[in-house]
């Protein structure tokens, strides 16, 4: 029998707001001394009441938006009961028939642009944190309330590449909407899967799923999805049926243990949450909302593109090293210098970005000369290289002149082939005999 | 709809964490069954025409900006609890994984 690999992913993301999600209290609480930032509101306490935290609901619909959402209409919080210490109230308030945002989709490189269906994005409140000791647990309320987006896929993922190349957009987008600090490792972020398999004659989803949590990184991520893959595929090959349960991911020993039967929904009895009215945002409120959202990464870089004419991989780097809207600026100071020259000069750090846009391309200005831009961008590509090959210019002024053949290919790469060797050969002799 | 002959006592002390004896099981079936007997009247209401709504004001979008107030001190806040260390609530240990 083959199997091939069900996979969805939900995504918890802690947002950056001021405030926590349904008091004023500050939702700054990592490494803050234990329960000092809380209320009635947070602690639970009898009477308290809820009060919705609108920055967290704008940037759960920013989020919302990213990923193709539609927005709706008629949002209303629910409660989420459960008996846990970490939750004061007894319930979490959370979103389950009327999420804010639902049915988007996200576009993968893999897959030739594969689509992953985007369930639903909502919002809900955070837990107190707990401390397990040996014969006792401590607990600080100071992550109660602290507003959590969750993001849920349909099971259309088929192997790990694919879910590791969507967590690490999810986070990028998150992180460009300035929505979240997305840090894993503080647990801005968490991440848990479902995994199934399915016998690859047949169309229909197994009957069993496993829920993997407690996985702190996108490493982890991929060790525990390969894991718990190859584990499935041993029990089914054996005849071992599956069922519903939820697994732990533990690094140390490698392997999925065990945590405990999940319950069904509806063991939460969730019902409408008396206590806040409904939540609706009209076309104006959307567009209002668009009209701030930052420009996601994907889209900056793509612009950037086709703006200025930037190979795909120059405007991707100008982004991912924050320096967009610094290139921007020195097109604008730089008139007359190609904005390739610019950017070229600006991702191998020709010039310090430590000056004003303006000085940088005074100073780029002033290496490039009077030359064509052409001219320019060669001059920068020979420098460029010049600088990355300290050994062969030290050989080459030792006398080894072979090595120049080795520099006109390197020139020719970061050209990508579209430079005369004669013109290349020229500039180089210039500037190793300078 | 619930049917009230069939409460599950076991699972609902489960879901509260609420240990029962026998006897207290026998009371509460008893007891809970009355309860939604009770409740089940309403299903003689004829709600044909009636729009479904979960919450008894017509307010929308009761929101509040994103602005810092003090919170409680700490001492406030562990003040109800009866256990205490180091700025932390002591509780009995809970095994098994945060939700
Ligand atoms: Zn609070």
């Amino acid at each position: 029998m083959q199997y091939t690999p069900v996979i969805g992913l939900e995504i918890h993301v802690e947002l950056n707001t001021k405030t926590k999600m349904f008091c004023s209290c500050s939702a700054d609480y990592f490494g803050k001394e234990p329960n000092t930032h809380t209320c009635p509101v947070c602690l639970g306490l009898p009477g308290a009441l809820p009060f919705a935290n609108k920055e967290a609901l704008e940037k759960c619909l920013m989020i919302g938006l990213a990923l193709n959402c539609k927005i709706s209409k008629d949002s209303y919080f629910e409660r989420k009961n459960y008996f846990y210490p970490d939750l004061p109230k007894g319930y979490q308030i959370s979103q389950y028939r009327k999420p804010l945002c639902i049915g988007g989709s996200l576009a993968l490189h893999l897959g030739g642009g594969k689509l992953i269906r985007i369930n639903r994005v909502h919002i809900e409140e955070d837990t107190g944190k707990l401390f397990h000791k040996k014969s006792k647990t401590l607990i600080d309320f100071n992550r109660s309330g602290v507003p959590l987006v969750e993001m849920v896929t349909e099971p259309d993922f088929k192997n790990v590449d694919e879910v590791v190349e969507f967590a690490k957009t999810f986070q990028q987008i998150v992180r460009d909407l300035g929505a979240s600090n997305a840090d894993m490792e503080r647990g801005d972020l968490r991440l848990e899967a479902n995994v199934s398999l399915r016998e690859i004659q047949k169309d229909n989803l197994p009957d069993y799923r496993i829920e993997l949590k407690n996985i702190n990184s996108f490493r982890f991520m991929q060790h525990a999805l390969e894991y718990e893959i190859e584990r499935q595929r041993k029990l089914l090959e054996q005849g071992v049926p599956l069922y519903k349960e939820t697994r732990g991911w533990s690094e140390e020993k490698k392997e999925s243990y065990l945590q405990r039967s999940k319950e069904d929904a509806h063991d939460y009895r969730y019902f409408p949450e008396p206590d806040i009215p409904a939540i609706s945002f009209n076309d104006s409120d959307i567009e209002r909302i668009k009209a701030k959202t930052p420009e996601l990464f994907s889209s900056k870089s793509k612009r950037l593109e086709t703006e200025y004419g930037l190979t795909s991989e120059t405007a991707k780097t100008l982004v991912k090293q924050g320096m967009a809207g610094y290139f921007e600026e020195a097109v604008k100071e730089g008139e007359g210098l190609d904005p390739k020259a610019i950017a070229n000069a600006i991702v191998n750090k020709r010039q310090s970005t430590e000056l004003s846009p303006g000085e940088f391309t005074g100073k780029l200005r002033e290496v490039t000369g009077k030359q064509e831009t052409s001219m320019g961008d060669l001059e920068i590509a020979v420098l460029s290289v010049i600088k990355h090959n300290e050994k062969a210019v030290g050989d080459y002024k030792n006398g080894k002149e072979s090595v120049i053949q080795f520099l006109v290919g390197e020139i020719m790469r970061e050209t990508k082939g579209k430079a005369v060797i004669d013109k290349v050969l020229k500039i180089l002799l210039e500037k190793l005999n300078d | 709809m619930v049917k009230t002959s069939g409460i599950d006592v076991k699972k609902v002390a489960k879901l509260g964490n609420l240990p029962l004896s026998a006897d207290e099981e026998r009371i509460y079936t008893d007891q809970l069954s009355k309860v939604l007997d009770y409740v089940e009247l309403l299903d003689r209401a004829d709600t044909k025409n009636v729009e479904p709504t979960y919450n008894p004001t017509e307010s929308r979008n009761s929101l509040r900006e994103d602005s810092v107030k003090p919170s409680l001190s700490q001492e406030d806040a562990l003040s109800n609890s009866p256990k205490n260390t180091d700025g932390f609530i002591v509780t009995k240990g809970v095994f098994g994984e945060e939700q």
